[in-house]
């Protein structure tokens, strides 16, 4: 930081490629539509105009997952859905992430039966898990947060 | 005569011994039929009585009790704004009804959920696959003596060996 100070109001800034490439990662991250089940509901209302997720950079949700980088699993996933739901996941360029919204892909939540699988992580490999049956969106936005605090302490040796 | 009752006596009249009993419980009434003369008297009522709509088709499961099944039938007239209902009793080893679909078309898909959830099978039915669980799901699961398919839940003095067992997902 010492060299901002020689050059004064040119408009320079230094800084590392890690937290360049994080920042631009986290300020533009695309949701994937995944809205399963009750849950979709609050995520529609988290990226409307009361609470909006846009102002995250969660400009616009993509239905393709070629064209998304993070896939809310919103509500509860069956047996018959999982299949499909990796799929999806695999169909997704890196880097991507996962937030599981609720209790139902959090962990089965009210459900301990044969049809729903108890808890997504047993699909795909969760980042962020949200709690709440539906969280609020207030919750959900928490948990957008909490991702993009995690990627940006993410470090480049890992996948560069 | 009400209508429900003018329908009945229509059931008894063709029918005779088929109509096993009629239970009437609050201006609800039940009609027991034999498994074989189902489809006949669904179509009876269907052009004589004016019972153009099923409402709802149904099984319970009575395990062990012999007969196992009781299949449900619900006849709604859209005309007189009538229910009626017609119950099946089939046995375990005979768990084989003939198809309502072409009495009433919206009987397929019912008729699919029963088979997926109790494996009672529909002859001539167009196309007789699971409809709920997984093609090629074993077993069917809202019969009685199927395992109710929990897991243990985690709580936090057991949290360690559950993790340990958990089929987690890799990359």
């Amino acid at each position: 930081m010492g060299i901002e100070s020689k050059l004064g109001n040119l408009g320079i800034v230094t800084t590392t490629l890690e937290q360049v490439v994080n920042w631009s990662r986290t300020r533009a991250m695309w949701p994937m539509l995944f809205g399963l089940a009750c849950c979709a509901i609050e995520m529609m209302a988290a990226q409307s105009a009361d609470y909006d997720m846009s102002r995250f950079g969660m400009e616009l949700m993509r239905a393709s997952p070629r064209q998304s980088d993070l896939m809310i699993v919103a509500g509860r996933v069956t047996r018959k859905m999982a299949p499909v739901l990796r799929r999806l996941y695999d169909q997704m360029p890196d880097p991507k992430w996962v937030v599981a919204m609720g209790d139902c892909c959090s962990c089965g939540g009210v459900f301990n039966n044969y049809a729903v699988v108890p808890g997504v992580d047993e699909i795909v490999p969760v980042d962020v898990y949200v709690a709440g049956c539906p969280p609020r969106p207030e919750g959900l936005i928490h948990g957008i947060l909490t991702l993009h605090e995690k990627v940006m302490g993410e470090k480049i040796k890992d996948y560069a | 005569m009400s209508v429900v009752e003018k329908a009945v006596n229509l059931l008894r009249d063709r029918l005779g011994e088929d109509v096993q009993e009629v239970i009437t419980f609050r201006d609800q009434t039940t009609v027991v039929l034999e498994s074989s003369a189902i489809v006949n008297a669904c179509t009876l009522l269907r052009d004589h009585a004016e019972f153009d709509f099923l409402a709802a088709l149904t099984a319970v499961d009575y395990w062990p009790e012999e007969p196992r099944f009781k299949i449900v039938y619900q006849l709604y007239s859209l005309p007189q704004k009538v229910f009626l209902g017609l119950n099946v009793f089939i046995s375990s080893e005979d768990a084989e009804l003939p198809t309502m679909e072409t009495v009433f078309p919206n009987a397929n898909w019912h008729e699919r959920e029963i088979f997926d959830m109790f494996g009672i099978s529909f002859e001539g039915h167009s196309d007789l696959r699971r409809i709920i669980m997984p093609h090629d799901w074993q077993g069917h699961p809202l019969r009685k003596d199927y395992p109710l398919g929990y897991e243990e839940v985690q709580f936090t003095f057991n949290f360690d060996e559950i993790d340990r067992r958990k089929p987690y997902a890799k990359e």
